[in-house]
């Protein structure tokens, strides 16, 4: 043993040496905010008072399995929503009962989203479910026919939830003010009353899907152990260890690739809209994002301001102080979750990369946006920091 | 054994030493004098009104939509009435406004303005503008907050 010996030792210490991994105080900071054990308990939603209705919730599961629930019978929220696949399915575009623009997005903590969809066309989850069983693509159906089906198939669960059900028997078969040429005429053709007690029903189908997904949350992975290791001062072992190109990976995340400032949080989303400059897919109509959202989400019957919330308007702030235009929200799109991202490709709004080296390959160039600006700046990694990326973006995986 | 704890005591000794050499290091170099400048209290821009600008809850939390209040006085120390305030803003190096769009959504008394619909949905440097009309005029003021 020498002097100099210690003196090294001594130097290893003060660098935080001696093997582990090294993190400045604010690199700790924000992987702390990212770990999965700071995700706040869901909030209630005053907006829909059976949010939180067990009974609601299990109506709701049924519903969102059953392929009643559609024209034809065939498809149901799961058909693109797979259980099995983080409540997605795989494909760069979803297929209902047509082929339809965009991709599936995946379920896991949805019900703490202020915005829904790629563009936030719709500002709560039940109004949001109610979009699908209409969309002449997915699911195809009407809001008359659904209101017969439920009176048919679950009247005594739905009634023990939400009251009494209307009398629905001068109601026509099929109508809806979105629906076909024929359907609309019927819905022109209904007295209000009774376009109101088949909304009412129809929102309510929506309260109790949404109470189902409220139990979707986002699962704790390898990277978390870690956070929480490195939070708590524990040494991470086994599997909750990140090899060196992980810890690469997550410091450039965190540093210089700039990936957190949207990506931020436990679910590593800050819920806003971005034009990331993605290029739009050959062949599909255009696609301007969030831009084309605000009349949409604005003109919804079912938004916190129509007469189908629950509680009070104080809920509606972020409909209320939405941005409505200007150049930031030209194609801009919601920043997704990227927990469980490299289990499920392919990525983006139309699912226009096949891999997360592609994914991270779009950031290291950061093309022009074809429409509007990109807020992305090219980063020029290495082959050795896009790996690394790629290999941080798995942690939040297994 | 005694050489032993001498050795110990003199690493001891230098890992001391290196502590206090990065520290008088550290408390010497400059500080970031370039960071914008962040007082929640000051002129607008051609001095018409003092101008100050605080969270209503008294804290700032990422992600959440929040309330603040912007409190008007003219230079004498006059509360300001009836102004009309315009709220934009953003993230000078990002290059992109604000996620939400605040508004003036009440006023209570004393010059005190509340601005609501505020949301900073990422850590950084964040800046609102305030354009504000009242009797003594228009002028307009540029808040810096960092999170
Ligand atoms: C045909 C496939 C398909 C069906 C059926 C379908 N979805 Fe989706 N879902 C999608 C696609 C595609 C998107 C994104 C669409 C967009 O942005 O325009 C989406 C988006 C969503 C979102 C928004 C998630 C977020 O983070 O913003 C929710 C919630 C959702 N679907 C729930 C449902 C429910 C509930 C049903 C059944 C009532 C349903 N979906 C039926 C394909 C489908
Ligand atoms: C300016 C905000 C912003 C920054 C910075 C950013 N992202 Fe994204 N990210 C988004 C948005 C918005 C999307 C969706 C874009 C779309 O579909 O058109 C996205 C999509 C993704 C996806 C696809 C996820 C999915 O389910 O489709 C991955 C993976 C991803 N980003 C990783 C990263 C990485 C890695 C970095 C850093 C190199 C990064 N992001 C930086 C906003 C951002």
């Amino acid at each position: 043993m020498s002097v100099a010996c210690l003196v090294a030792l001594a130097a290893l210490a003060l660098l935080g040496g001696c093997g582990e991994p090294q993190f400045s105080d604010a690199e700790k900071k924000t992987i702390a905010s990212l770990a999965l054990n700071t995700l706040p308990s869901l909030k209630p939603d005053t907006t829909n008072q059976y949010a939180d209705v067990p009974a609601a919730a299990a109506l709701g599961s049924t519903l969102f399995f059953d392929a009643g629930m559609s024209r034809g019978g065939t498809v149901s929220c799961s058909t693109c929503h797979k259980i099995d696949r983080q409540f997605q399915d795989d494909l760069p575009q979803a297929v209902g009962v047509g082929r339809t623009n965009r991709r599936t997005m995946p379920l896991a903590g949805v019900a703490r989203n202020p915005w829904f969809f790629w563009d936030g066309r719709r500002d709560s989850l039940w109004a949001q479910a109610l979009t699908p069983l209409e969309n002449p693509l997915e699911q195809a159906g009407n809001r008359a026919a659904f209101a017969h089906y439920i009176k048919k198939r679950f009247g005594e669960r739905y009634e023990r939830i939400f009251g009494r059900l209307p009398d629905l028997s001068t109601a026509p078969a099929n109508a809806s003010p979105l629906g076909s040429d024929a359907e609309k005429a019927a819905w022109n053709a209904m007295p209000a009353s009774q376009q109101d007690d088949i909304n009412r029903v129809y929102a309510n189908i929506g309260k109790a899907i949404a109470a189902f997904e409220r139990s979707i949350e986002p699962e704790q992975t390898r990277f978390d152990r870690f956070a929480i290791d490195l939070a708590t001062g524990a040494k991470p072992e086994g599997d909750a260890a990140l090899s060196p190109e992980e810890i690469l990976g997550l410091k450039l995340f965190i540093g210089k690739a700039n990936c957190v400032t949207c990506h931020n949080g436990p679910r590593f989303t800050d819920g806003a809209f971005h034009n990331t400059g993605v290029p739009p897919v050959d062949g599909l109509p255009p696609d301007r994002g969030r831009v084309d959202a605000v009349a949409q989400v604005q003109a919804d019957p079912f938004n916190c301001l129509g007469k189908f919330r629950d509680g009070d308007e104080s809920a509606c702030r972020e409909l209320r102080f939405m941005v409505k235009d200007g150049p930031q929200i030209m194609r801009a799109y919601k920043t997704p979750s990227l927990r469980g991202a490299a289990d499920r490709p392919p990525y983006m709004h139309a699912g226009q990369f096949s891999t997360l080296d592609e994914v991270v390959a779009h950031y290291s160039k950061a093309p022009p946006s074809v429409e509007g600006v990109s807020e992305v700046h090219p980063l020029d990694l290495s082959d050795r920091e896009r790996a690394a990326l790629v290999a941080f973006l798995k942690t939040l995986s297994d | 054994m005694a050489s032993i704890w001498r050795y110990i005591l003199a690493g001891l000794g230098l890992a001391a030493l290196l502590v206090g050499i990065v520290a008088v290091v550290y408390l010497t170099l400059p500080h970031s004098a370039s960071g914008p400048d962040l007082s929640r209290s000051k002129k607008t821009a051609n001095g018409l009104f003092v101008a100050s600008f605080e969270p209503e809850r008294g804290v700032i939390r990422q992600g959440e939509l929040q309330s603040w209040l912007l409190t008007l006085k003219t230079a004498a120390g006059a509360p300001v009435e009836g102004a009309a305030i315009t709220v934009s803003g953003g993230m000078p190096q990002h290059n992109h406004g604000l996620p939400t769009s605040p508004q003036a959504t009440d006023y209570l008394g004393e010059g005190r303005y509340r601005i609501d619909g505020v949301k900073f949905t990422m850590s950084g440097w964040w800046q609102l503008h305030f354009g504000i009309s009242a009797a003594a005029g228009s002028d307009s003021v540029v808040f810096n907050i960092v999170l």
